[in-house]
């Protein structure tokens, strides 16, 4: 009964008081009982609209809200059943905030929306030889590095990339040039895991590697 | 805010909805173990006659075949140290390959077997969740005697960097010990709270913990009431107790002739006395009398703190490590929070400050700050909260893939509880099942990383390499636990475990420790779905009495009467003791109620194909009803009326 028929008006049974709910509502307002989640894409499930833009101040905002209502421990003396379900809400909550925060997640999320199995967020060759001769380069800076600044060096330069690079991948997104935003988002994903490798060596140089 | 208690007209509550309200705190400690219960005025460390607090996390197993927790098993570490029990935190959820680094040190014979260790004492056989038992029956006891009443339910404090079979393992050890879990809290949180944060302004807080056996860190967001757990890290063999060894050995070599295992214990106890003390003054001496000879040993404070340096800047660096990890600097930290006893040491203060260029947040005992903020999180879910607390998982976990290399599906710090789905695939013509190993950890190769559980997906139709589309889904729930579940998705099989790992125990096993070490425990498990059953009745009942308050028309005569006397039955029911006969009852109603409930939705779909926009009707409502979480009772009557 999750599908939003055209049929149905957009009723669902609520499986508490099996009487009519609205398919998109979070209680059943007759009885109050918590709904399962429903099929939504990330950006429907927090109010948002779909773009790579998200004011991060609002999704805030909209996940605490409705977590703060959707939680299990909000259910604590309730009914395994009730318990259950909030468990799904927030989870899908969860998974909808994780996707939309970070700039990489999203993006690859919104070329997956646009039907784009994308190198950014799936171990896939990359045919970019640009790309691929600067990985090269810099792994290479970063495995000869022998001291903090010179690791340092390579940080920052992964950061202002990274940064230059999500500053195209919005105009990208919002040309609706989906592959320019899928290499700008394969670009992102590799200045992000430079300044990571970057990090970890620091780590180990420090002596302490976790 | 309080739940809306609902109660017919003339009706009296539920006689046992009150001794299943009151909820406990308990922090399990490697070294002590504390138990609290949070008031109106606020929470409180319940104490034993003489007044203490701390429980010794130490378990004797007497000759006679009597057990003794807490002071008296510690004593008994003198004479009778090979059947004392110290430390077992460290042995939870470990399987006899973990433990291997620690043969030798350990005053009593490890057994492995399938799975978890186990401790071989007298002629028992222990694993560390039946010695942890006995440990949480003792607070528990020490809790009722204080507070005069029976304890059912309580939040158990675990560190942050438990990993899932650790967690399985301590909430099985609450189940043995006749509580029900309401929560497993990361301590770092359980801290946060204790000092009420969550009270104050918004901001990021560190919280340090290191304890007798661990030292934990973890950053804490606040915002808009939610507590949020942005990161954690540490390292689950660090802490006070490495301090008292290293004091003990440099006291031990100022002296000859080999040690009893009672004569060591005895030499730690005095390191222990010696660190604690220094922390006070600036040098001392200590006498060390064993079997027959005595010795004295000085050390100064400063001597100390080299001593203990190396072990203190791992933890900075781990510190570090996380703030990395979180893209924060130390000096948008808003606040640091101390938590264990090792944090009394005047060294770890300075580093601390120094590093977060502010002195940390000490006025509440370290040692109890972790039950007290148990006791909160505890009166929060019984009683209800404005906070809420949003853990994330502290280790990724992941799938072996070909060549043993980890496949992680779901990162460390997301959010909990969460449910993540990745799609394989078969790598050999024919194949028709696959092997899931299920583990847990940073590094890229399974062999590093901790092996949680492995399970089998068989019987799909052969087809070639890589036609199969097996989906694997992990869920993690709001304690941490994890389930796993695959599936063929062209042929539809499927298999699934929830990971009571190698590690954990099993159902069996669980089912015959009950039998044997509690005599109540059937009982106690009947009377918990027993209550589960009313908890449903009740539901039921009040989802009936709205529906009817809002569509009453809807009902023929003949069927308000039928629904009626069905709901009479479950009242009478649900006062009884029958669980079967609730649940039959229940049904029952539903059944009844059904062909009302298919006319009100007949008759919403017909008014809303007839133009009517019940969506955003409904839409404002659930709105409404959403702004009063918990209170279901009073949204339903208003939305219906």
């Amino acid at each position: 009964m999750t599908a939003l028929a055209e049929s149905d008006g957009g009723i669902v049974a609520c499986w508490s008081c099996r009487g009519p709910v609205a398919a998109l509502a979070l209680f059943c307002h007759t009885c109050g009982a918590v709904q399962p989640p429903r099929q939504l894409d990330h950006f429907q499930r927090l109010g948002l609209e779909r773009g790579f833009e998200v004011d991060l101040a609002e999704l805030d905002r909209r996940y605490f809200g409705l977590q703060r209502n959707l939680h299990p421990d909000r259910f604590a003396r309730r009914g395994a059943k009730e318990r259950a379900i909030a468990e799904s809400q927030a989870a899908s909550l969860n998974q909808a905030y994780e996707t939309l925060k970070e700039p990489l997640a999203r993006a690859a999320y919104l070329l997956e929306l646009a039907g784009r199995r994308s190198a950014a967020a799936h171990a896939a060759t990359v045919d970019d030889a640009e790309l691929l001769n600067e990985a090269m380069e810099n792994r290479e800076a970063l495995m000869e590095a022998e001291d903090n600044a010179a690791i340092d060096r390579i940080a920052r330069k992964a950061k202002d990339s990274a940064e230059a690079c999500l500053a195209e991948l919005s105009l990208a997104f919002r040309r609706n040039d989906i592959e320019g935003a899928d290499r700008l988002a394969t670009r992102l994903r590799y200045w992000q895991k430079l300044a990571e490798e970057a990090r970890g060596k620091r780590r180990l140089m420090e002596g302490t590697a976790i | 805010m309080n739940l809306l208690q609902i109660h017919e007209p003339g009706s009296t509550p539920d006689p046992h909805a009150g001794e299943t309200e009151l909820a406990i705190g308990i922090d399990l400690g490697t070294t002590n173990t504390v138990a609290a219960v949070a008031t109106p005025e606020g929470p409180e460390v319940l104490r034993a006659a003489d007044g203490a607090g701390l429980l010794p996390s130490v378990v004797h197993y007497r000759a006679d075949g009597g057990v003794e927790v807490g002071a008296e098993a510690l004593a008994a570490l003198i004479d009778d140290p090979t059947h004392v029990v110290a430390s077992i935190k460290r042995l939870m959820g470990r399987g006899a390959e973990d433990v291997r680094s620690l043969a030798g040190h350990l005053p009593f014979e490890i057994v492995p077997g399938a799975g978890m260790v186990r401790l071989k004492i007298r002629d028992r056989l222990l694993t560390p969740v039946e010695v942890s038992a006995e440990i949480l029956r003792a607070a528990k006891a020490r809790a009722e005697q204080d507070l005069g009443r029976p304890v059912a339910r309580a939040v158990v404090t675990v560190p942050a960097y438990f990993d899932d079979a650790a967690r399985v393992a301590t909430k099985d050890a609450a189940r043995l010990a006749g509580l029900e879990v309401l929560r497993l809290v990361n301590e770092p949180t359980a801290a946060a709270l204790a000092y009420g944060l969550d009270k104050q302004a918004e901001g990021v807080f560190a919280i340090y913990d290191l304890g007798g056996g661990t030292f934990d860190i973890s950053l804490l967001r606040l915002e808009k009431g939610v507590f949020q757990v942005l990161a954690t890290g540490g390292d689950t063999a660090l802490g006070g107790d490495d301090f008292d060894h290293a004091i003990a050995e440099r006291f031990l070599a100022e002296r000859s002739g080999k040690l009893s295992a009672g004569e060591a214990k005895q030499a730690l106890l005095l390191a222990r006395r010696a660190k604690e003390e220094l922390s006070g003054k600036e040098r001392g001496s200590w006498r060390l009398d064993l079997g027959g000879r005595a010795s004295n040993h000085s050390l100064d404070r400063a001597t100390l703190e080299d001593m203990i340096a190396p072990a203190v800047n791992r933890s900075l660096a781990i510190v570090r490590g996380v703030l990395a990890d979180a893209g924060l600097e130390p000096s948008q930290i808003d606040g640091v929070v101390l938590v264990g006893g090792s944090t009394r040491l005047p060294l770890v203060r300075r580093r601390i400050a120094e590093l977060f260029g502010r002195p940390a947040l000490a006025d509440i005992d370290p040692d109890e700050v972790v039950a007290l903020g148990a006791a909160l999180q505890a009166r929060a879910l019984t009683c209800g909260s404005d906070t809420l607390l949003l853990d994330v998982i502290p280790l990724s976990l992941g799938l072996e893939t070909m060549g043993g290399i980890v496949e992680k599906i779901v990162d460390r710090n997301t959010p909990i509880p969460v449910a993540k789905a990745q799609v394989f695939t078969t790598y050999q013509d024919g194949q028709t099942g696959m092997l899931l190993h299920v583990v847990q950890g940073e590094r890229e190769t399974v062999d590093q990383c901790r092996s949680l559980a492995r399970f089998e997906l068989k019987g799909f139709p052969p087809m070639t390499a890589g036609a199969a589309r097996i989906k694997v889904t992990f869920a993690v729930d709001a304690d941490g636990l994890l389930s796993v579940e695959a599936e063929e998705e062209t042929h539809h099989v499927r298999a699934g475990i929830e990971v009571r790992p190698s590690y954990g125990l099993s159902d069996d096993d669980m089912a015959r420790m009950l039998r044997d070490s509690m005599e109540n425990a059937e009982d106690d498990m009947r009377r918990r779905l027993l209550i589960e059953a009313r908890v449903d009745a009740d539901r039921v009942l009040q989802a009936l009495d709205a529906a009817m308050a809002a569509d009453r028309a809807l009902a023929s005569e003949d069927e308000r009467a039928a629904i009626a006397a069905a709901a009479e039955r479950l009242k009478a029911l649900k006062a009884g003791e029958d669980r079967e006969l609730i649940t039959a009852a229940i049904e029952a109603l539903e059944k009844t109620a059904l062909p009302f409930a298919q006319r009100r939705i007949d008759r919403a779909i017909g008014q809303a194909l007839s133009g009517r926009s019940l969506d955003e009707v409904e839409a404002s409502m659930a709105i409404g009803a959403a702004s009063r979480p918990g209170a279901t009772g009073a949204a339903s009557a208003e939305a219906g009326s």
